[in-house]
């Protein structure tokens, strides 16, 4: 393990929101994540960034549970994440996530799909509940499609309404598995301002992304893994400037001098 | 031609038709809701429930009509003494005829639906899970919808094939479209006559099922 050369005061933290210690993960005999220790403050951005297979989506799945852990412990809000069942549910909605594919639900509208967790999960009646997601979509900026179906709309403004369908659980932490890495490239962008504004916001926010800019911009931390490992943490400037593993400046070579 | 057709009153034969309707109607809702719960223990978390729905499906499936009509009026009704709530061997034949319908017809609905079940993409349960909701919310509310609209086609297979599998319930002695036509038939020198008759019957009963749950599918097909 690296060691974390982030200074603290860089964050505005108050408290570990998300304890991962000493995790481990295999896929049959792939060891995909290995001996993972990471923590991430109240109100922080970490960037998760390495190369195909690198176990940072699967490191992102494990902390709403929705791929197991071999071994280890994985705390969220100083909770240990239950194994199963309604407490596993009840955790799960305080944690909003958001998939490279989308995955809003076909069958139902934009609005009933923001709706949805907020009625069934929260029990917020349904005119609240309404408003709540009618506001949301026009944060994002797809308010004018609230009655279309998922299909109707382009990927980015898919991928909006799902940030919308996360936030309406009022979740205490965000993951992003690879974002934008399905959206043709002049989609990218609007998810990207979404998302910057979440991070202005002060939401706590894990991201797994091969987006450097929004690392740049928006992290307060850049957590790079290769082979199933942290390999190295540091502040995004530091990391992209003067990288220390031969790994990382390896990945780095590659991706920013084309 | 058919003046032979007014000596029948009991049943008649659109009262025998209309008794195959009536068998088709009730196993029909009773195997939706069988097969579906069936379904939901075939892809449930628990293994006892999981093992049990596979069982199930693979004992009954595999088991003849017959058998099964036939063991629930000699079995159920006169060796276990399962009344169906009624004293009238005719309410009772109906009453089993329906339970032995529904409890064979639900094994293929269960297939169906589970098929159904595994075209729903992985991401709309994981999105499901995501925001909270239970295993049974996230079957419910997220993965039945869509599954139940991808198999409306072959649902329709399965009630089109219960709508003629109801004849069984002859053997128990209901009085539907196959008792009379077996009844007619040992009564009139008309076989090809009856036999075209009845045919046509179960056309008339089948042809619209498959035609307007083949416009229904494409209607609700959920668009990816």
């Amino acid at each position: 393990m690296t060691e974390v050369s982030v200074a603290k005061e860089d964050v505005a933290a108050t408290g570990e929101l998300v304890v991962l210690k000493n995790v481990n993960k295999h896929f049959g005999a792939l060891h995909v994540l290995q001996d993972i220790d990471l923590t991430i403050a109240r109100g922080e951005v970490v960037v998760v960034i390495g190369p195909s297979g690198s176990g940072k989506s699967t490191l992102c799945r494990t902390i709403n549970r929705l791929e197991t852990i071999d071994s280890g412990a994985i705390a969220i809000d100083g909770k240990p994440l239950p194994a199963e069942g309604k407490a596993l549910a009840k955790l799960r909605a305080d944690v909003g996530m958001v998939f490279q594919s989308f995955n809003l639900f076909a069958h139902k509208t934009v609005l009933e799909n923001v709706m949805l967790g907020q009625i069934k999960v929260r029990k917020t009646d349904k005119k609240k509940a309404e408003e709540k997601a009618r506001s949301l979509l026009d944060r994002v900026g797809v308010g004018s499609q609230a009655d279309k179906y998922p299909a109707q709309l382009s990927g980015g403004q898919q991928q909006r309404v799902a940030i919308a369908r996360a936030l309406a659980m009022d979740p205490k932490v965000m993951l992003f598995d690879e974002p934008t890495s399905a959206l043709d490239p002049e989609m990218i962008n609007e998810v990207l301002e979404v998302m910057q504004q979440l991070a202005r916001d002060g939401m706590t926010m894990i991201v797994v992304t091969h987006e450097m800019g929004f690392a740049r911009s928006a992290a307060n931390r850049v957590v790079f893994m290769a082979d199933g490992k942290i390999v190295e943490e540091a502040v995004p400037d530091q990391f992209f400037s003067n990288p220390r593993s031969d790994r990382a400046k390896d990945f780095l070579s590659k991706i920013l001098h084309h | 031609m058919f003046d032979f057709l007014s000596d029948y009153d009991n049943p008649t034969l659109l009262g025998a038709f209309w008794m195959t309707v009536k068998l088709t109607f009730f196993s029909g809702i009773g195997s939706l809701i069988w097969g579906t719960l069936l379904a939901a223990m075939r892809v449930s978390p628990v293994p006892l429930m999981r093992g049990f729905g596979t069982a199930y499906v693979n004992i009954v499936r595999n088991i003849p009509l017959t058998v099964i009509i036939i063991f629930t009026s000699l079995g159920l009704a006169d060796t276990f003494r399962v009344t169906m709530g009624s004293d009238d061997f005719k309410v009772q034949g109906f009453r089993l005829a329906i339970l032995g319908l529904a409890t064979y017809t639900a094994a293929f609905v269960c297939e169906a639906i589970r098929s159904g079940i595994n075209t729903v993409p992985l991401g709309q349960a994981e999105a499901a899970r995501a925001i909270g909701l239970t295993f049974s919310q996230n079957l419910r509310l997220v993965i039945l919808p869509q599954a139940f609209r991808s198999v409306i086609g072959p649902l329709a297979n399965v009630l089109i094939a219960l709508t003629k599998n109801t004849t069984v319930a002859a053997a128990i002695g209901v009085a539907e479209a196959a008792y009379l036509m077996k009844t007619m038939i040992e009564n009139e020198a008309a076989v090809l006559l009856i036999g075209a008759i009845f045919a046509f019957g179960f056309v008339v009963l089948t042809l619209p099922t498959g035609l307007i749950l083949g416009w229904l599918s494409k209607r609700l097909a959920v668009k990816r």
